[in-house]
């Protein structure tokens, strides 16, 4: 077994609202996989599908070897999940949230458990109707975190979280990367997120994927900035293929070049003579707003 | 108050379906009743028997409340007497809905953020749920007026109507300040109704024997409002009790609104424990912990029902031997215990459809789990579909049978032991009581048939609960065909203690619950579990 999720032309529909276009998904025993995609791009009802909550009108879908929709309670033994909203019981604490989740998946690790509830900063004993949105997330996280499994599917866990505790989680996903046993989606739109995380990102747009790939093979498609102070006036560089947004004020020249026109395009400067030159690599965020800022894929 | 006119067409627009369909049709009821009696009881005399008959019988008395008067309005009036109890039900959930579930889901907040006043939500619930007692007065005296019955008459029950809508749309106003979340809020509110109409009810039923406490209806505002007797003493004054109250009760509303963060009740929730207690390990036990706290009241309140309905029959049996012409009506159907029997079944029924709204409750604790998210936690770890939803289905049968059981046994026994007959009456009462258990399971049963095939229509199932009180209510009077009255389970439940006991209907009913309860179970396997 290599893939622990492997999704193949999955497609479901909402009445008339096509949720899911021919979805390709497919994320490797132990890695870290980013799923990202703007609100209702369709990552959560993926996740749903996933999870044997929904059934798939069309494709396949195949979770840990197995059908998600008629193994599901087997399967769950074996995932631990945190929705994207998190609601608690009013009337539970979140210490009892947390033991009674990880005991219905299979089991929790008691000293985990308390390491993750010191970590996260989170008081177990308050009632499920008075935690903040972070804090119910915190609690979600901390259920899945302590229970011993082999996939963890996480729908936009950071939402609520401040900032410091987007740096605990941050620490406790690249500690479970380096177990290097454990599969973990993660669906986001934080970018930096999941930069800093994932192995491999696949990007979604009106229910299919866009992009798949690790993030440098994702970089390659994309386009450099280079911004250069020149010693004379250049000509010819906007009918160059694969530049693009040419301006220029006076002997300075912006523009965003395709990965495979750079050399071209850096060498027509360098003949006319450079007398400062930047190059910002292409970051994620680009990246995404390149792929949604695209025509509607149909 | 700024954005009160705003609130108001929200809510309008959100209920326009529910509240003009309540209103109306409570409005209308007691016009069908005028009709219908007009042609049962064509001649003065006819009249005359049946109110004789209907003023001594103390579960007709313990129902609709005292009659004093032989008119065909007074009749009128008095058969309508439960419907104030289920205007005043339908109010105080409407204000609920508006105010404290609004809260919990987080809209007040959302709408508090924009240009509204601090008490526009509250103010805009009430003044909606107060407009819909005005309109349903208004229609509800223009049918009566139709009907052509005295005008004065007509006003008055029209405002004895409106009012107990009012009072308890003001009960809730405040219970959604006190409690912590809406259903609480909401259980405080329907108990608050509840002790007004057993109060009412023993105060009434002691009445009738001459007996000491009749005093109790007038601790209860249903009571002022049917002590108003339109259009026999015509009696304004206990309607001003219900003003004063009403108005009482909104201050206090406001007041307690003003102290309080939006989301926080007046209670300060205690923390709970840091770890789950090594039981709380299955899907039962979660649904255990929570069903208990609604188990519990619907108990107690059932006790306290077999309390008060036990302790009344020996009034109906005082009746009976003081008044010789009724003592021959019951010789004919029995002798004495034919006046207790007939009193102890209606009261079996009652509590059997008391049941059904536990059990309808219950089963609907599905749906709410489905749509906060709550199933979807727990549907994600290792717990398949039917391991959940039998966990809740448990409590949905076993809740209203031990309720009942409890229910039955102190009245069999209060009965007893004032009757001098504890081996003869706690056997009929118990058993009378768990006869109405397959009518009941027949309601879950069509909530989890709702539930499992069409999950927003879910909360029909009340419709089902209204629609047979409403056939139980109607049905002798209008002279329903037997089509239509078969439609309810309680219909077919023998009427005991007293009738004839058959287990046939039982077993069929309950077969029938099995088969609806399978389908719905079916229909969850297959459905997709929307998104919360």
């Amino acid at each position: 077994m290599t893939e622990a999720i492997s999704v193949t032309g999955l497609e479901k529909s909402f009445g008339r609202t096509r949720a899911l276009d021919g979805l390709d998904l497919h994320v490797r025993t132990g890695e870290v996989h980013g799923f990202l995609g703007p609100n209702g791009a369709g990552k959560t009802t993926t996740i749903r599908i996933l999870l044997g909550l929904m059934r798939a009108d069309g494709g396949s879908a195949r979770l840990l070897g197995g059908d998600p929709w008629s193994d599901a309670t087997a399967l769950h033994r074996r995932l631990a999940y945190v929705p994207g909203d998190v609601t608690l019981w009013p009337n539970l604490s979140g210490g009892e949230v947390i033991d009674l989740l990880g005991r219905l998946r299979g089991g929790v690790d008691h000293r985990r458990r308390d390491e993750l509830l010191q970590r996260f900063d989170l008081d177990p004993r308050k009632k499920g109707r008075t935690y903040s949105k972070g804090n119910r997330q915190k609690v979600a996280l901390v259920a899945a975190l302590a229970s011993d499994v082999e996939l963890l599917i996480l729908d936009e866990p950071t939402s609520g979280l401040d900032p410091l505790m987007e740096e605990v989680f941050r620490e406790v996903v690249r500690e479970e990367q380096r177990r290097g046993d454990r599969t973990v989606l993660l669906s986001s739109h934080i970018l930096s997120e999941v930069e800093a995380l994932c192995d491999r990102v696949t990007i979604i747009r009106e229910g299919r994927a866009v992009e798949t790939g690790t993030l440098s093979d994702l970089r390659h498609l994309t386009r450099t900035t280079i911004q250069a102070e020149l010693t004379g006036p250049v000509d010819g560089l906007a009918t160059l293929p694969g530049v693009h947004g040419l301006r220029t004020q006076d002997s300075r020249v912006t523009f965003d070049v395709d990965t495979d026109a750079l050399e071209p395009a850096l060498r027509r400067l360098v003949d006319v003579g450079v007398r400062s030159l930047t190059s910002q690599p292409p970051t994620l965020e680009e990246l995404f707003l390149r792929q949604y800022q695209k025509d509607p894929v149909r | 108050m700024t954005g009160t006119g705003q609130l108001i067409r929200l809510i309008l627009r959100r209920d326009r379906l529910l509240l003009p369909l309540w209103v109306v049709v409570l409005a209308l009821v007691p016009a069908g009743y005028a009709g219908s009696f007009n042609g049962l009881f064509p001649t003065e005399a006819d009249r005359l028997e049946y109110a004789h008959v209907s003023a001594g019988n103390a579960g007709f008395v313990a129902l609709y409340g005292p009659l004093h008067g032989t008119s065909l309005g007074e009749l009128v009036a008095w058969r309508g007497g439960f419907l104030p109890v289920m205007i005043a039900l339908f109010s105080l959930l409407t204000v609920i809905r508006h105010t404290r579930a609004d809260e919990e889901a987080g809209r007040t907040e959302l709408i508090g953020a924009g240009v509204v006043g601090r008490h526009a939500g509250l103010a805009a619930a009430l003044i909606v749920t107060w407009g819909a007692n005005l309109l349903l007065a208004l229609i509800l005296s223009t049918a009566m007026l139709a009907e052509g019955l005295p005008a004065t008459g007509s006003v008055l029950m029209a405002v004895e109507y409106g009012l107990a809508g009012c009072v308890f749309a003001g009960v809730a106003a405040v219970t959604a300040q006190v409690a912590t979340g809406a259903r609480s809020a909401r259980s405080l509110a329907v108990v608050a109704l509840g002790v007004a109409y057993v109060l009412r009810l023993a105060g009434d039923v002691s009445g009738i024997g001459g007996g000491g406490v009749s005093w109790l209806s007038w601790l209860s505002p249903i009571g002022w409002v049917q002590h108003m007797f339109p259009y026999g003493a015509d009696r304004w004054w206990p309607g001003a009790l219900a003003v004063a109250l009403t108005a009482l009760l909104a201050g206090t509303a406001v007041t307690l609104a003003s102290r309080r963060d939006v989301g926080a009740g007046l209670l300060a929730p205690r923390p709970g424990p840091a770890t789950a207690a090594a039981a709380l390990r299955t899907p039962v036990a979660l649904a255990w912990r929570l069903h208990r706290g609604l188990l519990a009241a619907w108990t107690a309140g059932f006790v306290a029902l077999g309390l008060v309905f036990g302790g009344v029959a020996r009034s109906v049996v005082d009746l009976v031997e003081d008044n010789p012409a009724m003592a021959r009506i019951f010789e004919r159907m029995g002798g004495t215990s034919g006046a207790t029997d007939s009193f102890l079944a209606g009261i079996t029924g009652v509590m059997g459809l008391i049941a059904a709204a536990y059990a309808v409750q219950a089963t609907l604790r599905l749906r709410d789990e489905e749509s906060t998210g709550h199933a979807e936690a727990v549907l994600a770890t290792a717990v398949g579909r039917l391991r959940w939803l039998g966990s809740h289905l448990l409590f949905s049968v076993a809740g209203p049978a031990l309720a009942l059981t409890a229910g039955g046994a102190v009245c069999g026994l209060v009965t007893g032991l004032t009757l001098n007959d504890v081996g003869g009456q706690f056997p009929a009462v118990l058993g009378g009581m768990l006869a109405q258990l397959p009518a009941v399971w027949v309601l879950a049963a069509v909530t989890v048939l709702l539930f499992g095939a069409a999950p927003k229509a879910a909360p029909a199932a009340w419709g089902a609960v209204a629609a047979c009180v409403l056939l139980l209510l109607l049905g002798s009077t209008l002279d329903l065909s037997h089509w239509v009255m078969d439609v309810s389970p309680f219909t077919h439940i023998p009427h005991l203690p007293g009738g004839e006991a058959s287990a046939t209907p039982l077993v069929v009913l309950t077969v029938v619950a099995v088969v609806l309860a399978a389908a719905g179970l079916a229909g969850f396997r297959r459905r997709d579990l929307p998104a919360a």
